[in-house]
């Protein structure tokens, strides 16, 4: 029996451990400034919980194998414990777990603490049951007025944001279904939700941030490399949750200034 | 009252001739209430901790299969969304959604929160301490009764129209709070609240009761410091339950109230499909704060008492004390304490203010620090040992390395910085699963295996009990370990279908993976099941301690008399795990023994 216990827990380690070290599995693609970072940390953690993990059910398997009642076994140690070895592992665990945390502080901090920097692109990301919308503010810089008595959201784009055309500064702001960004320009975001919360998460971007009807939350992120992005809803926001996505299309800022120019003129 | 002539029948007719002690019965007891006779007052309405135990056990019982078959619909559905099911039909999305919000529900409440503590600690807990009932048996059956309506209510949402409400256990507002802002948000949902917040009254009703016992019915000698660490464990869980019930149940009525007569406590004004709410100035955080400031707490009631069975059965079965008794005591009051102050960890990506994340991060990252000396004493304990492998003890072991699984994978979700790729995917899922389910769901049986010869007389099947445990260990392994590659690889929670996003196309063989090992698994708890009942009536007579324990319980008669210890209040002068004393003329130190070998 403990030579079976001994195996199975070697083997669940082993197979465990083994698709997280082969890979097979693994983050998506990042595609941002940020996700080298966060992706570093992602993989310290994992390499020092990995240790421990492997270190701890190894000595579990071992332990219950070694020490089983047999015939010939060793008397046992009458033992209460160990205050010397409390006191070390209580100070490891606490070091390596507060240190841990503290290296991962600073790109929070620096995400999440300075409003974006000059010259990014503002775009406002709107969600709701169950689409996501971007506005553009258009030449002026500026979003104009939205108004939730003037939400249609069958009508899309510019009605199912509820923008208000009589608004001077709202006349060349631009709704679209699908997000469009320059490459290695930061993204100047504001995030809204009209109905319930929902969660705005871009897994190559490495960026998630609930969107909550009532407040308007500011973050801000850089792509960095051209491609298509797929957009998800990561907070539970009704039936249509699963099928809650958009697209992100990371281009030149060439195409960009093309792109934006063409659906302004759409609009006139 | 007196357990005297008024309380001559006892329910246990074998109880003379089971008493190690050979006192009388009918002598000294001071017990609070006579022994019932008929069968509603002795089964039904009992006031025996006993029997309301067994009650809170097979409610829990009944609860789980419920919630494994909502999971199993739930797995066949992300695998064949469009499968026609044999009575059910096709499952809907919506549906999946209240598939998966009852399941949680179901298993949070009446499973994880309802078995350790309600089930177990209310047979043992007044056992274990040497009392002859909890301190308020009326009460304690009321906790129960009101328990079971909460189970009835929560299993009415199921019928009503709209059905059961798609809003996740956690009940996010404005999702929750506004019966348009879904299928299942009507009835479904206003029964979905009322019945946690019944299930608070009953918690808080029972945590009295725990803290009362455990604070004044000790027997002479119980001190803190001698208690069994399943008592410690039950005790630091009725004060989590205290402090963290009452708090939801005040924010699931400010709920019922946003939802019923137009308040705004959680809904600011917010338009759905074009329709403007008659809502303003309300906050959604509001309900996550104080959701959370219940839900993290909850972990810990949930995981505790599973803690405290497989500290108790590993010193057992090992022969050996516990490494580090008043070290694993002062880190269940750690983990306790500091399991208030991180509730903020679950909203890292909410919209809260960003620097209150650090606090929140470190301190969870500190909780890490009480755990870790759990783990390494459970090994202390293990090495040097003298390990006995029956089915208890497998089931203990296979606690600590699921609370390790478990465990570890807590401090990559309490860095604010990883919870942006990580948080709402299938790897908290998996997390969360392991630790706070599966890991908790061992320790029930690992105390069902160990305490089913005192609760019935009888042995449960060795054999079929360890098949059992490798198929459970193996298949939960199987379900649960690949969500945090799924997680990884940035599959969001909650999604019904993986079919409308195309970077999740390459993950559904992993998911039809996990469908067939949920299959296997829940399998396999139809042995337990059999085992169960089969062992109630026919399982070999137990003798009154079969694992040559040292704790209260095995000093009385198995099953115990109505008073526990029949007229006999216990005197203790022992630690809780005295095995291996040198000296000793066995191997074990029962803690009423004669206080002329042990050291403790």
């Amino acid at each position: 029996m403990g030579l079976a216990l001994l195996a199975i827990i070697w083997l669940i380690t082993f197979f465990s451990t083994y698709f997280f070290v082969a890979k097979t599995w693994w983050l998506p693609h990042g595609a941002s400034t940020s996700a080298a970072f966060i992706d570093n940390q992602f993989a310290l953690t994992y390499v020092l919980m990995g240790i421990v993990f492997v270190a701890a059910q190894g000595a579990l398997g071992l332990f219950v194998w070694q020490y089983r009642d047999r015939a010939g076994a060793k008397k046992v140690e009458y033992s209460h414990g160990n205050t010397k070895l409390e006191v070390l592992w209580t100070a490891l665990t606490a070091v390596l777990f507060v240190g841990l945390n503290l290296m991962g502080s600073s790109v929070w901090a620096h995400e999440r603490f300075a409003p974006a920097e000059a010259g990014s692109v503002p775009v406002e990301v709107t969600g709701m049951q169950f689409a996501w919308y971007f506005r553009y503010p258009g030449a002026d810089g500026k979003f104009g007025a939205t108004s939730p008595t003037l939400m249609d959201p069958s009508a899309g784009n510019e009605a199912a944001v509820g923008l208000d055309t009589t608004d001077a500064a709202a006349k060349d702001d631009v709704v679209t279904g699908t997000m469009y960004l320059p490459v290695n320009r930061q993204v100047d975001l504001r995030l809204r939700a009209v109905d319930v919360i929902h969660s705005f998460f871009v897994p190559n971007m490495r960026f998630k941030q609930d969107a909550v009807p009532g407040l308007e939350i500011h973050m801000h992120f850089t792509p960095t490399e051209v491609g298509d992005y797929e957009i998800a809803c990561a907070e539970l926001c009704g039936l249509g949750h699963y099928k809650m996505h958009g697209m992100l299309k990371v281009v030149s800022q060439e195409d960009f200034d093309k792109w934006l120019a063409a659906r302004e003129a759409e609009k006139q | 009252m007196a357990g005297g002539a008024g309380g001559g029948e006892t329910i246990m007719v074998a109880q003379d001739a089971h008493d190690p002690h050979g006192n009388d019965p009918h002598g000294h007891a001071i017990h609070a209430h006579a022994a019932p006779t008929s069968f509603i007052r002795k089964y039904i309405f009992s006031l025996d901790h006993k029997v309301i135990g067994l009650q809170y056990y097979f409610l829990a019982l009944t609860a789980v299969f419920v919630g494994m078959f909502l999971s199993l619909l739930m797995r066949i559905h992300m695998i064949w969304p469009t499968a026609n099911l044999p009575l059910l039909g096709h499952i809907q999305p919506e549906t999946y959604l209240s598939l998966l919000t009852m399941h949680g529900t179901i298993m949070v409440f009446f499973v994880l929160t309802t078995a350790p503590q309600g089930g177990f600690g209310n047979y043992f807990l007044p056992i274990q301490i040497g009392a002859p009932d909890m301190a308020f048996p009326v009460l304690n059956m009321l906790s129960f009764w009101t328990t079971f309506i909460a189970f009835v209510v929560i299993l009415a949402a199921f019928f009503v129209t709209g059905g059961a409400p798609l809003h996740g256990w956690t009940g996010y507002a404005p999702l929750s709070a506004l019966p348009s802002a879904g299928p299942g948000e009507q009835l479904g949902a206003d029964l979905w609240i009322a019945s946690i917040a019944i299930f608070c009254v009953a918690s808080l009703m029972g945590a009295l009761n725990f803290i009362t016992t455990t604070l004044d019915l000790r027997a002479k000698g119980m001190t803190m410091m001698r208690m069994p660490l399943t008592v410690w464990a039950w005790f630091i869980t009725a004060i989590l339950g205290l402090l963290a019930f009452g708090v939801l149940l005040s924010a699931g009525i400010l709920l019922l109230l946003d939802r019923n007569l137009g308040t705004s406590f959680y809904v600011p004004l917010v338009v759905v499909n074009g329709q403007i709410m008659g809502h303003k100035g309300g906050s959604p955080l509001l309900w996550q704060h104080l959701f959370w400031f219940f839900g993290h707490p909850e972990v810990y009631i949930a995981i505790l008492p599973g803690m405290g069975v497989a500290s108790q059965l590993l010193s057992t079965f090992s022969r050996k004390p516990i490494f580090g008794y008043k070290a694993m005591v002062y880190a269940i009051m750690g983990i306790g304490f500091l399991g208030f102050m991180v509730w903020g960890h679950h909203m890292f990506m909410s919209g809260m203010s960003p620097y209150s994340a650090f606090a929140f991060s470190i301190m969870t990252m500190a909780i890490g620090v009480p755990s870790a000396i759990k783990t390494f004493n459970w090994l202390g304990t293990i090495r040097g040992g003298r390990v006995r492998f029956q089915t208890p003890m497998l089931y203990a072991i296979g606690f600590v390395s699921l609370f390790v699984s478990g465990g570890l994978s807590g401090p990559f979700l309490a860095q604010p910085v990883l919870d942006i790729p990580l948080h709402d995917t299938a790897f908290v899922v998996g997390h969360f699963h392991l630790i706070m389910g599966v890991a908790a769901i061992f320790g029930m049986f690992a105390a069902t295996y160990y305490w089913f010869p005192k609760m019935f007389g009888r042995m449960m099947n060795e054999r079929w009990g360890r098949i059992h445990f490798f198929l459970t260990l193996a298949g939960t392994y199987a379900i649960f370990m690949p969500m945090h590659y799924l997680g990884m690889a940035g599959q969001p929670r909650r999604y019904s279908q993986f079919t409308e996003l195309a970077y999740l196309q390459h993950l559904i063989p992993l998911n039809t993976f996990m469908t067939y090992a949920a299959f296997v698994t829940i399998g396999a708890q139809l042995i337990f099941v059999i085992n169960l009942f089969w062992s109630m009536f026919k399982g070999p007579k137990a003798n009154d301690n079969p694992w040559e324990a040292t704790t209260l319980e095995w000093t009385t008669a198995t099953p115990p008399p109505h008073d526990n210890f029949g007229g006999k209040t216990p005197v203790v002068y022992h630690g809780p795990y005295e095995y291996s004393v040198p000296g000793a003329p066995k191997d074990y130190v029962m803690q009423t023994d004669p206080a002329t070998v042990s050291s403790h």
